[in-house]
């Protein structure tokens, strides 16, 4: 099979993908609830109000059209107003993207950085007490609850250490002292391209803590597994060979070996990705982030339905896309999988 | 019509995998004897809570006023919450939820997702196919997040966030029995059966999910763990069991605006998913080293 036509035949089946999502989430968003209506307009819902909604999402009509009706507001990006602050669910979720992927981004890069080379060293030294001990951390990793874990480390940093921030993104008096100068929302990259150095200190600060929350789960996952694929290639013939002719232990594992477990390791951080967007949830709300994880929660304690279906299209789009990224990268990486 | 057919032979007995030398490998490895123990307690004082509890009517919602925000001490080890309810009561009292909800939760989704695996892989073409792409649309989505958005659309409870959990976890098993099943399509006794002319929903329930048992179990209990996360990141949201009714997730929240004065509140169930999700995990880990089902993806 060509490249292109691998390519092609993974954004087809990316499709697909979508489609059947939004088949799903229209079926929680409208059929599922008997009374989505109500859910549309809120708890203080009048008759006349329902009467309204009932008409305007159609839900008055057989199931097809409904959807279509459905499809039709998607593909005009609107999803809906958000019940809490009357403004559209998009504008709300797009808003609060840079916060959310800042914070995304540096707890994956973290994981990355500390689970990867974890699961590399636990499977050159197989069976002896670094592995045991990768063993111990990586499954501590992830049967920590986000939620206790960002606790506990606010109470050792923050109360009895004075090492580093509570919460939030930035601290409340920067505003006046050296603010930030908004352009792409990533406040780490803002604050860099002004050179506004006392900014970027700060927020790497209150960055530290969330992040090392966010990454505990994606860090045991990624060691496990890297560990699983070193082991794998490990075994292969081409490594016997080069034992055979007395190649260096070290050079065996960081070279040959982990070249070849690259691509098994990529699927791996994709499906950590999973974890790591419901992770922001959890994260989100402890340290007080003003991101789409903390949107989620104030919309599900506030009942906001329009805003939490918007939320779930938008984790199911993204979580697609991701892995189809994945996929890609690892084909470009290793052509036998394009191949098959 | 003769109605012949042959008993379903055990599988080929490979020593890794009996019984017995599954206890010698957890009774040798001090973590998995451990985390063993550690279960069989914990199910022990989920069954035994009201009798257990030093004080079962606080434990189960009852306020005591006086008591608010005291101090861990010998008559409350764990202290007691902003309405004075003892958190060790409340720890132990929620066990039962926190365990009997997940086991339920991985039985139901191995309940739905086995046979389907079953039957995709013994059929193949297009049932295979098409079962497949369904568990491929249930895996786009987060699980947590396809379970708060249906917890969300039918309302809270631990019994809906338990349904939710089950529609995003079933098609893991799923998977795993249609690949197990793949390789056992291959073996002489189905062959055998086939070839006396078994029906073939026969062959899938008498020859085929029997044989799947060991692989289900062992991905169950690592299962099981993560499921204990997840109904503990969704009681932590609100939408596990519903108050006055202890949940873990509920009260490390609730303790959370007191974290830095009042610790206990919050840390004591916090430290008890940890271990209880711990030991399942140590144990599933051995389990896996044991058996390893990823062979069969």
């Amino acid at each position: 099979m060509h490249k292109f036509e691998f390519i092609l035949r993974r954004l087809l089946s990316s499709l697909l993908v979508l489609i059947g999502v939004s088949i799903m989430t229209f079926f929680i968003a409208r059929v599922v609830p008997s009374n989505a209506a109500e859910l549309y307009i809120g708890p203080k819902a009048r008759p006349a109000d329902i009467e309204r909604v009932t008409k305007q999402l159609g839900l008055d009509k057989p199931l097809p059209i409904q959807y279509l009706v459905y499809m039709n507001e998607l593909f005009h990006g609107d999803l809906g107003q958000s019940l809490g602050s009357k403004r559209p669910v998009l504008t709300e979720i797009t808003g609060r993207l840079p916060a959310t992927l800042e914070l995304l981004f540096s707890g994956m890069l973290l994981a990355i950085l500390i689970g990867v080379p974890l699961g590399v060293l636990s499977a050159r030294w197989q069976g002896k007490p670094l592995d045991t001990a990768v063993r111990i951390i990586s499954i501590m990793g992830v049967s920590m609850p986000a939620f206790f874990l960002g606790l506990l480390l606010q109470i050792f940093f923050f109360r009895n250490l004075h090492l580093l921030p509570l919460a939030a993104r930035v601290d409340g008096d920067l505003r006046f002292t050296s603010p930030i100068v908004e352009t792409t929302g990533f406040f780490l990259l803002d604050s860099l391209l002004t050179r506004n150095w006392v900014a970027f200190k700060d927020v790497f600060l209150h960055l530290i803590l969330p992040a090392l929350t966010l990454a505990a789960y994606p860090i045991g996952l990624i060691a496990r597994m890297t560990r699983a694929t070193m082991l794998e290639v490990l075994e292969q013939d081409y490594i016997r060979t080069a034992r055979a002719y007395g190649v260096r232990d070290a050079v065996i594992t960081y070279l040959y070996a982990l070249k070849n477990a690259i691509g098994p390791t990529l699927t791996i951080i994709g499906i950590t990705f999973a974890y790591a967007l419901t992770g922001t949830f959890f994260v989100e709300l402890i340290f007080n982030w003003p991101g789409l994880g903390l949107f989620t929660v104030r919309s599900l304690t506030g009942l906001d339905y329009p805003a939490l279906m918007g939320i779930t299209l938008f984790g199911a789009v993204g979580y697609v896309l991701i892995n189809l990224i994945v996929d890609l990268l690892q084909a470009w990486i290793d052509p036998r999988i394009s191949m098959k | 019509m003769t109605n012949l057919e042959i008993p379903a032979l055990k599988p080929e007995k490979q020593n890794t995998r009996t019984f017995r030398h599954v206890l010698t490998v957890i009774a040798r490895d001090p973590l998995s004897l451990a985390s063993t123990i550690a279960i069989f307690l914990f199910i022990l004082i989920a069954v035994f809570a009201r009798q257990i509890a030093p004080y079962p009517l606080e434990g189960a919602g009852k306020t005591n006023v006086s008591n608010s925000l005291l101090p861990p001490s010998w008559e409350h080890p764990f202290g007691a919450d902003k309405l004075g309810r003892d958190v060790l009561s409340r720890v132990i009292v929620g066990a039962q939820p926190a365990l009997i909800v997940p086991i339920g939760v991985v039985l139901f989704a191995v309940l739905i997702g086995a046979p389907l695996g079953a039957l995709a892989g013994y059929k193949g073409g297009r049932v295979d196919e098409l079962i497949m792409r369904i568990t491929d649309l249930f895996l786009a989505f987060p699980s947590l997040l396809l379970a708060m958005a249906i917890a969300s659309a039918l309302g809270r409870g631990s019994e809906k966030a338990a349904f939710a959990l089950v529609i995003s976890w079933w098609p893991w098993y799923t998977r795993l029995v249609r690949g197990v099943t793949l390789s056992l399509k291959e073996r002489y006794f189905v062959e055998a059966a086939q070839a006396i002319g078994v029906r073939d929903s026969v062959i899938i329930l008498r020859h085929i999910l029997p044989n799947t048992i060991s692989p289900i179990l062992v991905q169950a209990t690592v299962d099981l763990g993560t499921v204990i996360l997840a109904m503990g990141g969704l009681g932590f949201l609100g939408l596990g069991t519903q108050p006055p009714a202890p949940d873990w997730g509920l009260m490390v929240s609730d303790g959370r605006i007191y974290i830095l004065s009042q610790w206990w509140i919050a840390t004591f169930p916090g430290i008890t998913i940890f271990v209880v999700v711990l030991a399942f995990n140590l144990l599933g880990d051995t389990l896996r080293d044991i058996f390893d089902p990823r062979q069969y993806r």
